[in-house]
């Protein structure tokens, strides 16, 4: 039985067990359902198997909701455990546990394919392509990055979670002081996701670069499509720099060797100095989309163009390159020096200033504008005050000076919290509601998610702010309890509420698209919101092939153009159009990369060899492969152009 | 598929140049990696702790016969890819398949160099100096190794095949990869090599 006990957990408790019974049940009940409503041919050929950029994209949002009840579990939890001095709700192992598991999925497998999911979906409808550079590429990306947070997710019933932080500082992370394999799936699942965002990266960038419709040149790209584009080159330089850092973490961990050890001249800062080159413009890879959303969301129902269209691109431009200029203000107190601190204090304020400019340029866009209250305006109206509190203690934080006072308390807990929520959450919801319609044909109730969005606002100032002021009383960050004399008691009970809120502002939201499925009415436009750019010109639902004529642009907001001023948006016949062919290897090629990871995991050599064979196998037979898609005919252009606009 | 014959075979269709394009987009994600993996090295090139140190352990004849076979290899892909341009395939193939020995010429001097160092006691557990010199190495090597396949799989479907744009666009996509390995190469014996001798 050696061999199993490697998968015990270690810190058992009943409610990993109930989990575990949950887990089993649930794939139980999904098979089961699959068998008995005879899905599994539909799930095959129309989505795992999937190369369409707009089904990717949506399987992007399904996976970072669900990862965002998982991440939500842990912070309810934490707060739970906070709630009361001495609380004996969970121990300290179980604690570092769940802080860790908390950052890690609600950054990396909520918040990123959140954002690369509407970019899926968004990007290409809004450039007036057919589909991504890379179609098969796409499809391998969503599947990477689904199985590295399938395998981050099992963590917790097979062999235990990752317990030293989503920062994973060394020596912490070491085999010394984290015995546990959950640190070695922290350095595995996120490499295999990794490695998807890496590709979504490149396919992306070409993407933009290369497949606008005619006549839009990039500056006459819309908001979101340019913030997707400096996303896509912040990710493309900065991920191969986590590819390297959780390589060199892994060897450490499995192979013995010495980078950030304490002796033989290993060096544990050089974790922290690669992890946050990475991690600092990564945050500005979470908020640039999500500003893009808003200046989308805020012209329209502003009812106005943009302001300072030009100033917005420059600011993100700006924001882009000082992202990686900043890295050690996340490590002030841990020994530079004053010059390299003073430096780093400068240039963290400095990404203050373009920030800054795009606050004040949304702000001009609302003024003499006709503003039309809608649940995607509430949450970016939401978005500006509230994001100004987290950015105003940011620029605290940045003073180096004053951050010995700071540095991880729940100060800095309350401001990234104040940052991420209002600026990356508030953007993804409001973004869900804004394009709910186009993906699936019925909007969401509005009554409902106007309350949702209040209900999420307050709580997240409920939750949060008594942080800022515990947090300067000095409650240090990842404590899993205090003393009754500390006297934090009553403010973290009252973050606890907050939290709670919060989880009813996302059960609400669920009940929304229960509630809006079942009776909201099929019959809208293709432009239920009278928006203004491209993807709101073609039909909904919107036909595999996006556009059955190319779009002709001439501004950065064709389709107004085409309604206000009479611009003609389609011109010329019908042609033949060639699509890609479905594919089922990037499915297949990612499980076997599950598999991969777990045996590295547990270092299972054997499976691990096998797994390595078999991912090279599958690359091998994309070289060999011969296709060259599909073409759709004209005559089954103009059925489908007819059946959609008859509806 | 619409192809333009006003340019290379390996541009001329919409498909190629977005391949191409992402191509040149990778080797940027590439050259992160490879910086990345530099800085470590000049972070960690003088703690070696209880172990040897680069002036120790390296040695200059391996280092220059990888040099020159890798160097040379660069060179006789480029000649590969200007006959795929003239059109002529056996030269072409011949070319690459010189490339390909001699990239397998490199990998034999590079394992034989890893196991001397292992011999010296520089294993890869040694010290933070060891772990990341052969780490860059390692990596650089492991690029070498899939690039061998790659070429293989390339030169088999080209034989197969013809000069098409789609195999002319796979062959010169492999030759930029090719030359951005020599060009990584370059940087490691400079800044390794040459610099740890000094």
């Amino acid at each position: 039985m050696d061999f199993f006990d490697r998968f015990a957990i270690p810190h058992a408790s009943p409610a990993i067990y109930a989990s575990m019974v949950a887990i089993v049940l649930t794939s139980v009940a999904i098979v089961a359902g699959l068998t008995y409503f005879k899905k599994w041919g539909y799930l095959w050929r129309e989505w795992l198997t999937t190369v369409d950029h707009k089904r990717i994209g949506i399987m992007y949002l399904l996976s970072a909701l669900l990862m965002l009840f998982r991440g939500g579990v842990d912070a309810i939890m934490m707060r739970a455990q906070l709630a009361a001095p001495e609380s004996k709700l969970l121990d300290a192992q179980h604690y570092n546990e769940i802080f860790t598991t908390h950052g890690v999925v609600m950054i990396l497998f909520m918040a990123m394919p959140f954002i690369i999911g509407f970019m899926n979906f968004v990007v290409p409808l809004q450039i007036g392509a057919r589909d991504v550079a890379f179609p098969r590429l796409n499809a391998i990306s969503f599947w990477l990055f689904f199985m590295g947070a399938m395998l981050f997710n099992i963590s917790f019933v097979v062999g235990g979670s990752p317990d030293a932080g989503w920062t994973s500082y060394f020596p912490l992370a070491g085999n010394e002081f984290s015995e546990s394999v959950g640190t070695n799936y922290y350095m595995i699942a996120i490499q295999i996701a990794g490695i998807g965002t890496l590709m979504t990266g490149i396919n992306f960038m070409t993407t933009i670069l290369k497949m606008r419709a005619p006549g839009m040149t990039l500056m006459k790209m819309p908001m979101f499509t340019w913030s997707s584009l400096i996303t896509n080159a912040i990710i493309v330089f900065a991920f191969p720099v986590l590819t390297v850092l959780l390589a060199m973490g892994t060897m450490d961990r499995l192979f013995g060797t010495q980078f950030f050890t304490t002796e033989n001249g290993g060096m544990d800062m050089l974790w922290a100095n690669f992890f946050w080159v990475w991690g600092h413009p990564e945050v500005y890879i979470l908020i640039l989309p999500a500003f893009g959303i808003y200046s989308q969301v805020i012209s329209t129902f502003a009812r106005r163009n943009l302001y300072g269209y030009k100033s917005m691109v420059w600011s993100m431009v700006i924001i882009s390159l000082l992202s990686f200029l900043v890295w050690v203000h996340h490590f002030f107190t841990m020994g530079q020096g004053a010059l390299a601190n003073s430096i780093f204090s400068i240039t963290t304020m400095a990404i203050a200033v373009p920030t800054g400019v795009k606050i004040f340029n949304w702000l001009l866009t609302l003024w003499k504008g006709k503003i039309v209250i809608t649940t995607p305006m509430l949450y970016s109206m939401l978005f500006i005050p509230l994001f100004t509190i987290g950015g105003v203690t940011g620029v605290m934080l940045g003073m180096s000076a004053a951050d010995y006072q700071y540095h991880n308390t729940m100060f800095l807990v309350a401001h990234f919290h104040m940052v991420i929520i209002p600026g990356v959450v508030f953007a993804m919801l409001a973004g869900l509601t804004f394009y709910w319609p186009k993906m699936f044909g019925f909007m969401l109730n509005e009554r409902i998610g106007k309350l949702t969005a209040w209900i999420i606002a307050i709580s997240t100032l409920v939750a949060f702010m008594p942080m800022f002021f515990t947090g300067l009383d000095g409650q240090a960050r990842r404590m899993y309890t205090y003393s009754e004399a500390t006297g934090f008691g009553p403010l973290n009970m009252i973050s606890f509420v907050g939290a709670l809120g919060l989880a009813a502002g996302f059960v609400l939201l669920v009940y929304n698209v229960y509630y809006s499925t079942r009776y909201a009415s099929r019959d809208i436009s293709a432009d239920p919101w009278d928006a203004r750019t491209l993807e709101w010109a073609t039909h909904t639902p919107v036909p595999s092939y996006n556009f059955a004529v190319e779009p002709q642009v001439s501004s950065e907001e064709p389709l107004w153009d085409a309604k206000k001023n009479g611009h003609e948006l389609f011109k010329g016949e019908y042609k033949e159009i060639h699509m890609p062919n479905n594919s089922g290897v990037p499915f297949i090629m990612s499980s076997i990369f599950f598999v991969w990871g777990f045996s590295f995991v547990f270092s299972l050599w054997i499976p691990l060899i096998l797994a390595t064979i078999g991912i090279f196998a599958c690359m091998t037979h994309r070289s060999f492969e011969k296709d060259h898609g599909h073409h759709i005919s004209v005559k089954e252009i103009e059925e489908t152009e007819e059946k959609l606009r008859g509806a | 598929m619409k192809i333009d014959h006003s340019l290379p075979l390996e541009y001329s269709t919409e498909e190629n140049r977005l391949k191409i394009l992402g191509f040149w987009i990778f080797l940027g994600a590439e050259i992160m990696l490879f910086a990345t993996l530099f800085a470590g090295y000049f972070t960690l090139a003088n703690r070696t702790g209880n172990g040897p140190t680069g002036a120790e352990i390296f040695e200059i004849t391996p280092v220059l016969i990888e040099t020159f076979l890798l160097l040379a290899s660069s060179f006789t892909i480029g000649l590969g890819i200007h006959a795929m341009r003239l059109g002529n395939k056996k030269a072409m193939l011949t070319f690459f398949a010189v490339t390909l020995i001699l990239g397998l010429g490199f990998l034999g001097v590079e394992i034989y160099d890893f196991v001397v160092y292992v011999h010296e006691g520089a294993a890869i557990q040694t010290s933070a100096f060891t772990s990341m010199l052969l780490t860059t190495l390692g990596t650089h090597g492991a690029h070498v190794t899939v690039g061998f396949f790659w070429g293989l799989f390339i030169i088999l479907q080209v034989r197969k095949r013809g000069l098409t744009p789609e195999t002319a666009n796979k062959s010169f996509i492999f030759s930029l990869y090719w030359h951005f390995l020599d060009v990584v190469w370059i940087f490691i014996f400079s800044f390794i090599y040459m610099k740890g001798m000094m």
